[in-house]
């Protein structure tokens, strides 16, 4: 225990020294190299006592961390009721926020933002939740789904309706353009080829000057209507929708609206999860995420089946990207960046790879609280790492990692009761 | 014997190199349809490199592999397949020596996964499966009616919820077999399936064999170092040593052959081998 925080204290020492142990001091004479090995002593004792802290706490705990450990992932032993409540429950609190007296035009907002992530997340679910793919250039087809909308709306004049389709639908051929060349990789090499994938689309919407106008983003995006009824205080030769409602104006309706259009997309892509789990390709791609050589020997085509998960998981990002480009009125190369593509990867693994309740909960961790605990300013991404680690030490698995099977024998046995009510949940 | 039963498999001058390294050297054999044809031989000798030929997980140097199935008038070309389509068109299933079941997936789903392609053609490519058509619920009915059958068979009824991983060993080299018999093929290709089984569970086993290849008509092809299954259960046998076939034949002429003694035993050549010996193979310890 003592050596291995000796040397954990080295390796602190190490990092630390050209970290912290320089400094450049501007002073009259020009600048001149401080030394500051005072500090790099800190940091070495530091991390010397939280190591053994550690240590200790580990052997203290070790029945909980160890009951944890499990090479497998759990399979739920019987149909999970409280997941499907819980499920249920969020379904019903998220129709109702609006309603709520608390609901003000900066919680909807974040709201929003929040279910664009969740819906990300459930899209990349079924590339790396289901298929077992890991793929750290997701971010791309989100920004394929933005920018397809963003030009379609403004090259054609077409509606966000009309839009969304052909969005999803580039955004899944570009994600079969990507699949084909990484068919062959696994794991590492996947997720680097799949992160240059990401960066590459970011590059050429950066320098395609011409038909994304680079850096400076296409602005002026065509905001969605409420079946053909703007959202405009008034609009010339048009009924606007508070017109047509008899309503006072208030630009609060177009937050909620959007809020409920992101509600509905996010719980069609759950229930799209939720159904396709449970059909032959869902389960196909499981069994892929478990062993590709014995797919093989069964007869299921690897190549097919992967590039569907690709597709599919690309589209749902690509009806996400539209919908980010329609709220927001205005795209730029920058909003797709990794750290994007790292942060909805965060949600899945963090959810319990394949969770869909699991996702939610990771997005409200990961998007939710660092937006509501701006207060604490400097150090929000600080306690958001450290939040990280203790969840990842707490959970390794992620936070709900018990796995429901997609068929049963038992409830088989009750002549198959109709799955249909309920399946929202989970 | 029924050695008029018509070939299932044909193999023809299969030979496989990785680099210098000649793994199958010239290897020629049939195997009929309803017999279970043995491939037996010292570690190392190429066994389980046939099967990787055969389902296309390698493509061999030389030779050609000739699959003709019962009431189809065809045949099919193996070597020149892609590996799932050799499972999916030509009915070849196999299991692993080390097993490969989907570990974290329940009993029932492994078996039901099995049968991937006849529930995608009925789920129309997922299209009706998504909009909940009858089609493909009865079909889906079907799939666990089939996974039950093989179930009982294996006496794994009561486990069917749990994951595969979680079942003792024995069991999942039975979930194995059971799964690949799910796909329906017309040829079994198992490797070393009594490796780790005590022997009241090597007795069942052979039991399912002879039961898979009465019942279900198919071909079996069987890899083992168990000699007690091997002699009880095969019609016909392939020795192989270092890659090449040094003898074939019944059960009892190959275990009487002093060729296959010697490669057993590695006695030297002309070594008078011991009577106790002489009468029949020792029983190999599985690796
Ligand atoms: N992919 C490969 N690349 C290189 N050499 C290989 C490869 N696969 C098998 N070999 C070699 O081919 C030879 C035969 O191997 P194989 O696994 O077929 O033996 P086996 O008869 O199944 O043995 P065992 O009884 O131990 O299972 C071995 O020398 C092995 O090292
Ligand atoms: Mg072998």
């Amino acid at each position: 225990m003592l050596k291995d925080a000796l040397a954990a204290a080295v390796v602190a020492a190490l990092l630390a020294l050209p970290l912290l142990g320089f400094r450049l001091a501007d002073s009259q004479q020009g600048l001149s190299l401080d030394y500051r090995f005072a500090w790099v002593g800190y940091a070495a004792a530091a991390v010397f006592i939280g190591r053994l802290g550690m240590a200790f706490a580990a052997a203290a705990f070790s029945r909980v961390f160890q009951r944890k450990r499990q090479t497998l992932l759990p399979l739920a032993g019987r149909p999970s009721r409280n997941r499907k409540i819980v499920g249920w429950l969020l379904v019903a609190a998220a129709l109702l926020l609006p309603l709520a007296p608390f609901a003000d035009r900066n919680l909807i907002d974040k709201a929003t933002l929040l279910l664009i992530y969740v819906m990300l997340g459930w899209g990349l679910n079924i590339v790396v939740g289901l298929a077992g793919l890991l793929d750290l250039g997701y971010v791309a087809f989100y920004a394929v789904g933005a920018y397809s909308y963003a030009l379609l709306s403004q090259t054609f004049g077409l509606s966000f309706w009309l839009c969304l389709p052909f969005a999803g639908a580039l955004a899944a051929c570009f994600g079969i353009l990507l699949g084909f060349p990484v068919l062959r990789l696994r794991g590492d090499y996947l997720a680097i080829v799949t992160l240059g994938f990401g960066e590459i689309v970011r590059v050429v919407l950066l320098n395609w000057e011409s038909l994304t106008n680079g850096p400076n983003g296409i602005s002026g995006i065509q905001r969605p209507s409420f079946f053909g009824l703007p959202f405009l205080a008034a609009a010339p030769g048009r009924t606007t929708f508070h017109e047509f409602f008899g309503l006072p104006f208030s630009p609060g309706q177009r937050i909620i609206f959007l809020y409920y259009v992101i509600l509905v997309l996010a719980l069609a892509t759950n229930l799209f999860t939720l159904r396709i789990r449970r059909l032959p390709i869902g389960r196909a791609w499981e069994a892929l995420r478990e062993d590709e050589t014995a797919c093989r020997s069964l007869g299921i085509n690897p190549t097919r089946t992967k590039l569907s998960a690709f597709a599919l998981g690309a589209m749902f990002a690509g009806f996400a990207g539209s919908f980010f480009a329609t709220r927001q009125g205005f795209i730029s190369p920058e909003s797709f960046t990794f750290i994007e593509s790292a942060i909805i990867l965060a949600i899945v693994v963090l959810g319990g790879m394949g969770s869909q309740i699991g996702i939610v909960l990771a997005a409200i961790l990961l998007v939710g609280l660092p937006e509501w605990f701006r207060d604490l300013q400097q150090y929000r991404m600080l306690a958001f790492g450290g939040a990280m680690v203790l969840i990842m030490l707490w959970r390794p698995r992620g936070l709900l990692a018990s796995r429901e099977p997609t068929i049963r024998l038992a409830a088989d046995a009750l002549e198959a009761a109709p799955q249909t009510a309920g399946e929202a949940a989970r | 014997m029924t050695a008029a039963a018509p070939p299932l498999l044909t193999v023809e001058h299969l030979t496989m190199r990785f680099g210098g390294l000649v793994a199958i050297n010239d290897l020629s054999f049939t195997a009929r349809q309803r017999q279970i044809t043995a491939i037996i031989g010292p570690n190392g000798a190429g066994k389980t490199t046939v099967f990787n030929c055969l389902t296309g997980f390698y493509k061999p140097s030389v030779g050609r592999l000739t699959l003709t199935p019962p009431n189809n008038g065809g045949c099919f070309l193996l070597e020149r397949m892609e590996g799932f389509r050799i499972a999916k068109d030509a009915g070849v299933a196999r299991t692993f020596q080390n097993i490969r079941l989907f570990a974290g997936m329940s009993v029932l789903e492994n078996l039901v996964v099995a049968q991937h392609n006849r529930l995608m053609r009925a789920s129309a490519y997922s299209v009706a499966g998504l909009l909940g058509l009858n089609r493909y619920t009865r079909a889906e009915r079907q799939a666990v009616e089939l996974a039950r059958y093989w179930l009982d068979r294996i006496e794994l009824t009561g486990q069917a919820d749990w994951a595969a991983g979680n079942l003792p060993y024995g069991s999942q080299r039975r979930l194995e077999i059971a799964r690949a018999m799910c796909t329906e093929p017309c040829l079994l290709c198992l490797d070393e399936p009594a490796a780790g089984l005590n022997p009241r569970e090597s007795a069942q086993l052979n039991e399912l064999l002879l039961d898979i290849r009465g019942q279900h008509g198919i071909g079996l092809l069987l890899i083992e170092h168990d000699m007690s299954v091997v002699m009880q259960i095969s019609d016909h046998v392939v020795v192989l040593d270092h890659g090449a076939p040094i003898a074939e034949g019944t059960p009892d002429m190959v275990s009487n052959d002093p060729a296959v003694i010697r490669a057993y035993l590695g006695a030297a050549e002309g070594e008078a081998l011991p009577p106790d010996v002489a009468g029949g193979l020792p029983t190999a310890p599985p690796c």
